[in-house]
């Protein structure tokens, strides 16, 4: 039989807020285990919850990102469970009015097209903490310092139909939120999170499946590969004739498998009702105004316009547009240099070589925007031919110094195009080699322009920074005379 | 020195006629008498008292004393209190320290009062008639066979005997003024959103609310005055100036109209109880007050409303007293599950056992229409009652409790008998308005209250119309048999 996949996902993203969402105490990452969580975060007795305002700021600005409905009265909702880590013993969240509604994203396709991805909602809730299980002979640990920290849960329309689709859809959200600065996006630290929902059905039926949810795959590469792995698990099951149980499963990398985690054919009920101790978050449209007023140029317009404005090529514009550090990197050196598609080749050339190499962000190589900016100037007026700019560009990241044309002068690299001058150094070059020269002459006239190649690299060597393209010209020249 | 009020003994440190040392001593010295027999403290702090009563001597003699500086009072033991046992009346929080105050413990902190200790209540305040708490049932000083009603009923025995002349209290659906009349002292649940609720541990979040144990209405006014404030900390606080509560309690009450709801003087309460509510009318009718009689038509539904959301709130609430953080936690757990579950079954008793199940159940799937989105639609309605009553009243008057003190061991077998004691003032809560109870009578011997409820934030209108009628009564001075 013919199978259709139905995949969605619900992508947590920790907001960038410096502190909790209903609490003062700060979230940032990596602290001792419980020395970031407040009384409110503890859950202790007697405490109220006030809610960030930033965090509601940042969670308008994804709703707008994403051309979204945006909820002018949202409420907070508990939800009850017991859980170690869920201090409260139950999670704040919006259930009924969430502050973002129905949206929207486009996901660029390899066969170059763009499909439209529905995003049903988005909502806050607080995080929960973290236990720990290795370390504390045979019990367990809590740490609460992430408790409280602000998510937003986006969740897309069931709408994905392959694993590679589900994977470009995660990156496009990691973009956008990176892109306006309401999440960090280091899927390493668990900022970004995704639960992967994915059923099968016979082709052309309308009914879903049973659906499984992957829990908390947190690369890009896990996304696809995690999806793949339940797909066939799924296919196998429905093919020999069997069901597939609506449960929450794990992937486990290593294996390339996904596992069940917990059954979940009783379901939780959670006894959802609105926070007594929160008011209803209202806002008017003045405010989602003036939230739009600070919106920056979103990954798909800015691919448009190095597209359409500065003639790079749809894949060019697409992987500069895709991390926003990186275009703004590029776009201030194109800007400089004046020519983009210059900049374009060495972002994606050796600057990205640099980043792999050294697997470091684009803000913390040791060479500015700037920087390269004056490099590409460089080229473009002729002072630098490619070696010199590759030599200095390896200079700056490498910290051997920050002035460009400093490293210009001191490393010897301007480029000698005064003809003239070539002459004279051509000239003591084949003065010094008669050896070669003779082998020069014997050479017949059809392989001449092969034999040349140890002039050049002699004359380069004898003087740096000679213009290449004078050189060639020169000492076709003088050959010529002697021979 | 105990019979003093809050006020006297104010105007008596301020005059250097004793010292807060003084009095704080003679009171803690009554406290280890009385206390044995009443059980109204949880917790005596004897050394933290004589240390602030200290401090507030040195405070006056630097010269800058609040009203308050000096003056013994205790916290219903509800409240958070850093470095104190803050046991909710619960076996679950028997061993919890708070590192933190409430709000209304830091006002009266920051006021320079002297807290004696922490008062006795029903688990996690949860009765009416104080027995459910894991320290003991408070006994009624009037009568030691009866109960003092609750869950505040250790701040209202404790002020009753004199112990402290106030003590702060709750009320989410009559904790303050139904153990205030069975008491015979006066008691204040302001508006919601008047006083913040930091560091009070929530029973039922939307309808709890910080208020006062006095003997007096000036007393409650001098309280009002310090527990009031704007709290960022708690989202559900008003911000709105809070007024000085006891500049307006001499105003004039001529002209002011009384509302008396045909559904609050009910056939099954009796006569005599209701004869001792019309005679407090009568007297207010002497002094210029008009009389009109209104209908609160949704009274009936006030009930099982308050015990369909109290219970849906708390059974939330609730779960974080899991054994995990703090608290009560079950000897050699097995499993989470098993320390979850023998950690709550026994750290809880069984009322708030039967209030978590209770509320449980109506937010279940299936069920949350039928009952939490119907009794919050209901809760609507009740207080819509009241917005249009306001229309036309200024005071709406009724009795506290539908009978006085009754025995132990009464009503502990029908948990419905025992809801019923606070028909009279779970629609307050449900409609967020202050309510106030006030001693108007007795019955064989036991103290009656009348029941004044005011419009939203006019706390102000209601001591004025209370301390007017202590003016012309001395129903509040009584005291009960050998406390005197």
């Amino acid at each position: 039989m013919e199978w259709e996949v139905v995949i969605g996902l619900e992508i947590h993203a920790q907001l960038a807020t410096k502190s909790k969402i209903f609490s003062g105490a700060s979230t940032a990452y990596g602290a001792e285990a419980n020395t970031q969580a407040c009384a409110v975060d503890l859950g202790l007795p007697g405490v109220l919850p006030v809610f960030n305002e930033e965090a509601l700021r940042m969670a308008v600005k994804f709703g707008l990102a994403i051309d979204a409905e945006i909820g002018l009265k949202s409420v907070f909702d508990r939800k009850n469970y017991f859980y170690p880590d869920s201090p409260k013993g139950y999670q704040t969240t919006q259930l009924h009015h969430p502050i973002v509604g129905m949206g929207h994203i486009d996901i660029e396709l390899d066969d170059g097209e763009t499909r439209r991805i529905n995003v049903t909602r988005a909502h806050l809730e607080e995080d929960a903490g973290k236990s720990v299980h290795e370390g504390f002979s045979g019990m367990s640990g809590i740490d609460l310092n992430r408790a409280g920290t602000p998510l937003i849960e986006i969740v897309s329309e069931p709408e994905l139909r392959t694993a590679k689709e589900a994977a470009a859809y995660f990156k496009k959200m990691h973009s956008i939120v990176t892109y306006l600065g309401v999440c960090d996006g280091d899927l390493s630290q668990g900022s970004m999170r995704c639960d992967c929902n994915v059923s099968l059905r016979p082709k052309g039926q309308e009914e879903f499946g049973t659906r499984t949810e992957i829990k908390n795959v947190n690369s890009f590469r896990n996304v696809e590969r995690a999806i793949n792995a339940e797909i066939e698990r799924q296919m196998d099951i429905l093919e020999d004739g069997g069901v597939i149980l609506q449960e929450t499963r794990l992937y486990d990398a290593d294996k390339n498998e996904t596992r069940a985690m917990r059954s979940k054919e009783v379901e939780n009920d959670y006894r959802y009702f609105p926070c007594p101790d929160l008011l209803p978050v209202i806002i008017d449209q003045d405010y989602v105004d003036a939230v739009k007023e600070t919106l920056p140029e979103l990954p798909d317009a800015k691919k448009a316009r190095f597209e359409n404005d500065h003639g790079l090529s749809a894949t060019d514009a697409a992987v500069l547009a895709a991390n926003r550090d990186l275009a703004d990197f590029f776009e201030t050196a194109a800007k400089i240099a004046g020519d983009y598609k210059l900049a374009a080749n060495w972002v994606q050339g050796d600057v990205s070589a640099a980043l792999n190499r050294l697997e470091v962000g684009i803000n913390e190589l040791n060479i500015t925007a700037e920087q390269l900016g004056r490099i590409l100037q460089l080229i473009k007026d002729s002072t630098l031919n490619n070696g010199g700019a590759k030599e200095v560009f390896n200079a700056l990241v490498e910290g051997k110094g920050d002035d460009v044309d400093g490293l210009v002068d001191s490393l010897g690299l301007k480029q000698v195009s005064d003809t003239g001058a070539i002459e004279e150094i051509v000239a003591q070059v084949l003065a010094d080699n008669p050896k070669l020269v003779e082998g020069y002459l014997a050479t017949p006239e059809e392989k001449r322009g092969k034999a040349m190649g140890p002039f050049i690299g002699l004359t380069r060597k004898a003087a740096k920074g000679v213009n290449p393209q004078v050189v060639m010209e020169v000492l076709k020249k003088k050959l010529e005379e002697l021979g | 020195m105990h019979n003093k009020t809050i006020a006297e003994i104010s105007r008596d440190l301020a005059a250097g006629e004793y010292s807060s040392t003084e009095i704080t001593t003679d009171l803690l010295a009554r406290v280890k008498d009385l206390d044995k027999g009443l059980n109204s403290f949880i917790t005596v702090t004897e050394e933290q008292a004589l240390a602030q009563a200290k401090a507030a001597d040195e405070r006056r003699a630097a010269g800058n004393a609040t009203p308050w500086t000096g003056v013994p009072m205790a916290h219903k033991d509800i409240f958070c209190t850093k470095g104190v046992l803050t046991t909710c009346g619960s076996k679950m929080l028997s061993n919890f320290e708070a590192p933190y105050d409430a709000t209304v413990v830091e006002n009266f902190n920051n006021a320079g009062a002297v807290s004696l200790g922490k008062t006795n209540m029903d688990e996690f305040a949860m009765g009416s008639s104080n027995e459910t708490s894991y320290f003991g049932p408070v006994k009624n000083p009037w009568d030691t066979d009866r109960v003092p009603g609750g869950s505040s009923g250790g701040s209202a025995a404790a002020v009753a005997a004199r112990l402290v002349p106030g003590a702060t209290a709750t009320d989410t659906g009559g904790s303050i003024r139904q153990p205030a009349a069975l008491c015979g002292i006066t008691g204040l649940k302001p508006t919601y959103g008047r006083v913040s609720r930091w560091g009070m541990i929530a029973f039922a979040s939307s309808l709890d609310q910080a208020g006062t144990m006095t003997r007096t209405v000036e007393d409650s006014a001098m309280m009002m005055n310090v527990m009031a404030s704007f709290d960022k900390k708690d989202s559900t606080c008003v911000e709105r100036d809070v007024p000085d509560y006891t500049s307006t309690l001499n105003d004039s009450i001529e002209g002011m109209t009384i509302g008396l709801p045909t559904e609050y003087f009910r056939d099954d309460i009796s006569a005599e109880m209701q004869q001792q509510v019309r005679n407090a009318i009568a007297e207010y009718e002497k002094m210029g007050a008009k009389v009109k009689e209104i209908s609160l038509p949704n009274t009936h539904l006030s009930v099982p409303t308050y015990y369909v959301v109290a219970p849906a709130e708390c059974s939330a609430n609730l779960s974080r007293m899991d054994g995990v953080r703090f608290g009560y936690r079950c000897e050699d757990p097995k499993d989470i599950e098993d320390l979850y579950c023998r950690s709550r079954g026994e750290g809880f008793g069984n009322e708030v056992k039967r209030r978590i199940m209770v509320g449980a159940y109506a937010l279940s799937a299936g069920f949350y229409d039928a009952y939490y989105k119907k009794a919050q639609q209901v809760r609507r309605l009740i207080k819509n009652d009241f917005v249009e009553a306001f229309k036309d009243v200024d005071v709406i008057m009724s009795p506290t409790s539908p009978t006085p003190a009754f025995k132990f061991g009464e009503k502990t077998d029908d948990p419905v008998a025992m809801y019923l004691e606070d028909i009279f003032t779970i629609a307050t809560n449900l409609a967020g308005l202050p309510g106030m109870s006030v001693p108007c009578g007795q019955v064989n011997n036991l103290p009656v209250g009348l029941q004044l409820i005011g419009n939203y934030f006019d706390e102000a209108r209601i001591l004025n119309a209370g301390h007017k009628f202590q003016q012309a009564t001395d129903w509040h001075l009584k005291a009960p048999q050998g406390i005197e």
